[in-house]
């Protein structure tokens, strides 16, 4: 077993885990944050995105232990309790979920976008997500929240 | 002014959003043992011995082989399939297909169980393989040899008329494979189950349809129905393939049942993608006649449908197939003849318009090389041969009724907003430069049958306390948005705003009987349900008022604008639905503002044509697609924001078929495209914005006028791009590309024409 410590969604967590438990795990098994779905195991779906140390990493290409130290943001720490964080508000509002099994991927991965590039083109958005793979809304809707979100200063 | 054809947000979004949704995998269960499967790696082997003790030397593992787990899937679920045909849960004798459960372990976590199930040992003796269903066919190598055939089901006339073709100055033929596909929901299959201190089972399913898992796994694992409720929570997408339980469900609630413990199973991408079952799979020799002057006469399809080593609905897919044939023309001879076979492969079901794309694909693709071959541009010929908008209902030579429909106004406007000719002149442009990009155009006109079944499905709205109301519905969402369309329908007619209206689904307790989400039938039978109810609901409503307000119910009317009762002309005194729910309350009489309603209706039939402009780069094979605009008329929109979504995905489906995916096996049966990283599964970056136009006609087999949006996309979609690849490829003769049009294919069908 390996200590891990991790702050999450701005709270410290101490665990001991097995050094091959995947991040995706330690937080939906062991901190028991369902939020974050797990798509495949191949590291090609992007469904289980967060935010480690501000950048957006798919949870289950790293290791628990690699994230010793880290901070991480999952899909339940973005928005205060009740609200919507504005990739959020702009998912909604284009109707870019539909099973939304992918969504919570997708806003991690648009903020990180918006946070490299505030004003993405069509292009940009459609390449800065192409690690992230829907299978509802042919990504039509999902490109226009993330303009929209761009456009409200996500 | 209604709430209908409005673009109402989803209500249901914000859980999804917020990380909230209630996936299987996300079910706390304490104490829940974990469930994996060791299945087989070779496509046909008889399984000589399988040694567990390796495995069950681990802590707290236990192996399960097939002699210990006595279930049968049962048979084939269409009585005219080969019924001898079964799927044995756990594979003892021989195993057929690379996929094939032979053993299942238990485990505390699921680490444990990914290691032991490395350690189950399992003796194979190979035996010889049908793969593809040309081989199959043959029955020279048998998976059933007790039966004597691979043959599972047939579909259409045996009898052959020679004299089909007669009259036709042209008869173009060719041979057209609808690709084997993988669904791919993004949750996969996951279940649960566990037995509760009443000794009632429970099982949570990530199924499209509950009810019907809740009558077939009570039968199969033999549980009283009684006993037996399903819970679908919130489901990551289906598409078809979780439109029946499979041998894994079955064991997960046949384990639980047995060992009197909590068990639960969700499979990995890489599971899912060699044993969920797969889609299409079916190959089409076509020969279409016709006139010089571009009249359509004859048709003749013979259909060979790979049913996989089980077979299921798939062995009868070719049925609709036939419906279909006929498209949206007026064609007065056709002849079908489909027969299924078993191969050794993974099952084969349902997937995203299962049955109508191949229909689609191949009388799309045949009339463009009509077209082609008496050098008329493939728009004329299909004005030429529509179906005219007067002659509905009108009853085609395959038998099926289409209900309504304006193809040439479909055309029109896909051709006005694609621009046309515009497009071809562009083309003849490129091509007087002497181009190595050539622009194609493809249409697509199609038709297609939603609530192919003619289902009845079951509606109940209550009112509550506090005058609000839920919706109760046997129809199931797993990503349709039924939340807010049912919502809608039964608030436009309680008068009351959506916010204030539940919709629950999913959970055999709380809804006594439904059908679940399948066929793109949920709004024109499950949400007429939910407004048959609620108008019921109104009436005894009435009943209740005239009381309070000493009137006749029959004076008592809804204002549903201000959802308001009052008496006919005289607008004060008045009860909203929250006063009325008080006093009814007060009197403990809230049960009477309760109803229930089935409605059936027969099958609809939407339409549209799909219009796809790509770019072929003639050295390299690459196809670009740079449009897509797709005409989709299925009946009055409910809810345009989410019947566009739904064309969008479609869309997105059928380009995916087109140009991109394929379920790949070798000839030993191995699969090659069993995770995501070979399956090609387009992303954002390789498909453009669609560009999508409502139209609306309504059908009169449902008061709404609807019919259902769910597979149109991916039926008109396909053929439009795979005409486009052969349009920008016509200079150079070729005449036939495979799906998917990919580099490699594309390039290929190049070489071949200048060989």
């Amino acid at each position: 077993m390996t200590n891990v410590g991790v702050t999450v969604n701005g709270e410290r967590h101490e665990a001991d885990v097995e050094p091959r438990q995947l991040l995706v795990y330690f937080l939906r098994d062991t901190l028991g944050l369902k939020g974050t779905n797990v798509g495949c195991d191949t590291s090609s779906c992007g469904a289980c995105t967060v935010l480690v140390d501000g950048e957006s990493v798919k949870s289950c290409t790293v290791l628990a232990a690699q994230a010793d130290g880290s901070e991480v943001t999952t899909i339940e720490g973005l928005a205060p309790e009740g609200a919507l964080h504005p990739v959020q508000q702009a998912f909604h509002e284009q109707h870019a979920l539909q099973c939304g099994y992918c969504t919570p991927g997708f806003v991690m991965a648009t903020v990180s976008l918006l946070e490299e590039n505030p004003s993405p083109s069509e292009e940009e958005i459609r390449r800065g997500l192409e690690g992230n793979l829907c299978r509802c809304t042919g990504y039509h809707n999902i490109v226009l929240a993330v303009e929209a979100a761009a456009r409200a200063g996500a | 002014m209604s709430i209908l054809g409005n673009r109402v947000l989803r209500k249901e979004d914000p859980r999804f959003l917020r990380g909230e949704a209630t996936y299987v995998e996300n079910l706390l269960l304490e104490g829940a043992l974990t469930v994996t499967f060791v299945r087989s790696l070779l496509a046909h082997a008889r399984i000589v011995g399988v040694d567990t003790s390796a495995a069950e030397a681990l802590p707290d593992v236990q192996v399960f082989k097939g002699d210990d787990i006595d279930v049968s899937t049962g048979p084939p679920p269409i009585p005219v399939l080969e019924q001898r045909m079964r799927r044995p849960v756990v594979a003892t004798d021989v195993a057929r297909f690379v996929g094939d459960i032979v053993a299942v372990v238990l485990s505390p976590d699921r680490a444990t169980g990914a290691d032991a199930a490395e350690l189950v040992s399992v003796e194979y003796d190979p035996l010889p393989l049908a793969v593809s269903p040309g081989d199959a066919v043959k029955d020279e190598v048998l998976l059933y040899p007790e039966i004597g055939t691979n043959v599972a089901g047939r579909a259409g006339r045996m009898d052959h008329d020679p004299r089909l073709f007669d009259g036709c100055d042209v008869v173009v033929r060719d041979t057209l494979v609808s690709q084997r596909l993988a669904a791919c929901p993004l949750e996969v299959r996951s279940a649960a189950a566990e037995v509760g201190a009443d000794g009632r089972v429970t099982a949570w399913l990530s199924t499209q349809v509950p009810h019907r898992d809740h009558f077939g796994l009570s039968a199969t694992v033999g549980i009283d129905p009684g006993q037996f409720r399903v819970i679908a929570p919130d489901v990551g997408g289906g598409f078809g393939a979780k439109s029946a339980f499979g041998a894994e469900e079955a064991i997960v609630v046949w384990l639980a049942r047995h060992l009197g413990r909590p068990v639960r199973w969700t499979e990995t991408r890489s599971e899912s993608m060699i044993a969920l079952p797969h889609g299409r799979g079916q190959q089409l020799e076509l020969a279409l006649g016709g006139t010089r002057d571009g009249k359509l006469l004859a048709y003749r399809m013979d259909i060979l449908q790979d049913a996989g080593a089980y077979p299921g609905v798939t062995a009868f897919l070719p049925n609709l197939t036939a419906l279909l044939a006929s498209g949206v023309y007026a064609i007065p001879q056709i002849e079908v003849e489909g027969v299924s076979v078993v191969t050794n492969t993974a099952p084969l079901t349902t997937v995203r318009g299962a049955g109508r794309p191949e229909a689609t694909q191949a009388i799309e693709r045949m009339v463009d090389l009509f077209a082609a071959e008496i050098g008329m541009d493939p728009v004329e010929v299909r004005r030429k041969n529509f179906i005219a908008k007067d002659a509905f209902p009108y009853k085609t030579a395959t038998g099926a009724t289409y209900d309504s429909a304006d193809y040439e106004a479909a055309l029109e406007l896909a051709l006005r907003a694609v621009g046309y000719d515009e497009l071809r002149a562009e083309q003849q442009r490129r091509r007087d430069d002497g181009t190595k990009l050539e622009l194609g155009i493809g249409i697509s006109s199609y038709t297609e049958i939603t609530n192919p079944l003619g289902e009845e499905e079951y509606g109940e709205v209550e009112i509550t306390a506090d005058g609000g109301a839920i919706v109760h519905t046997g129809s199931f969402s797993h990503g349709q948005g039924h939340e807010t369309t049912f919502a809608m329908i039964a608030g436009e007619r309680l008068g009351l705003p959506i916010e204030k209206i539940a919709v629950v689904k999913g959970d055999t307790d709380d809804v006594p009987r439904g059908t679940g989400t399948f066929g793109s039938k949920s709004t024109q039978i499950g949400g007429m349900a939910a407004r048959g109810a609620a108008d019921e609901v109104v009436e005894r409503a009435k009943g209740l008022v005239g009381d309070y307000l000493e009137a006749s119910a029959a004076d008592v009317v809804l204002d549903t604008v201000l959802g308001r009762f009052h008496v006919v002309g005289t607008p004060q005194p008045a009860l909203s639905w929250a006063e009325l729910a008080e006093r009814v309350g007060a009197d403990a009489r809230l049960d009477e503002l309760k109803a229930q309603h089935d409605f059936m209706a027969p099958p609809t039939f939407p339409f549209g044509v799909h219009i796809a402009v790509v770019e072929v780069d003639v050295e390299t094979g690459k196809v670009d697609l740079q449009r897509l605009v797709a005409v989709d008329d299925a009946g009055t929109l409910v809810n345009p924001l989410i019947a566009e979504g739904q064309v969008h995905g479609g869309v997105f489906t059928g380009v995916a078929q087109a140009l991109y995916e394929e379920f790949v096996y070798d000839e030993e049966g191995n699969p090659l495209t069993g995770t995501f990283v070979n399956y090609a599964f387009p992303s954002s970056a390789d498909v453009p914005a669609w560009e999508a136009i409502e139209m609306e006609t309504p059908t009169p087999a449902n008061e709404l006028g609807v019919k259902g949006i769910g597979e149109s996309g991916t039926i008109g979609a396909t053929p439009a791009v795979w005409n486009a690849v052969l349009d920008a490829l016509s200079p150079y003769g070729v005449r036939h590309v495979d799906l998917p049009c990919n580099g490699e294919n594309v390039w290929r069908a190049l070489q071949e024409a200048k060989a």
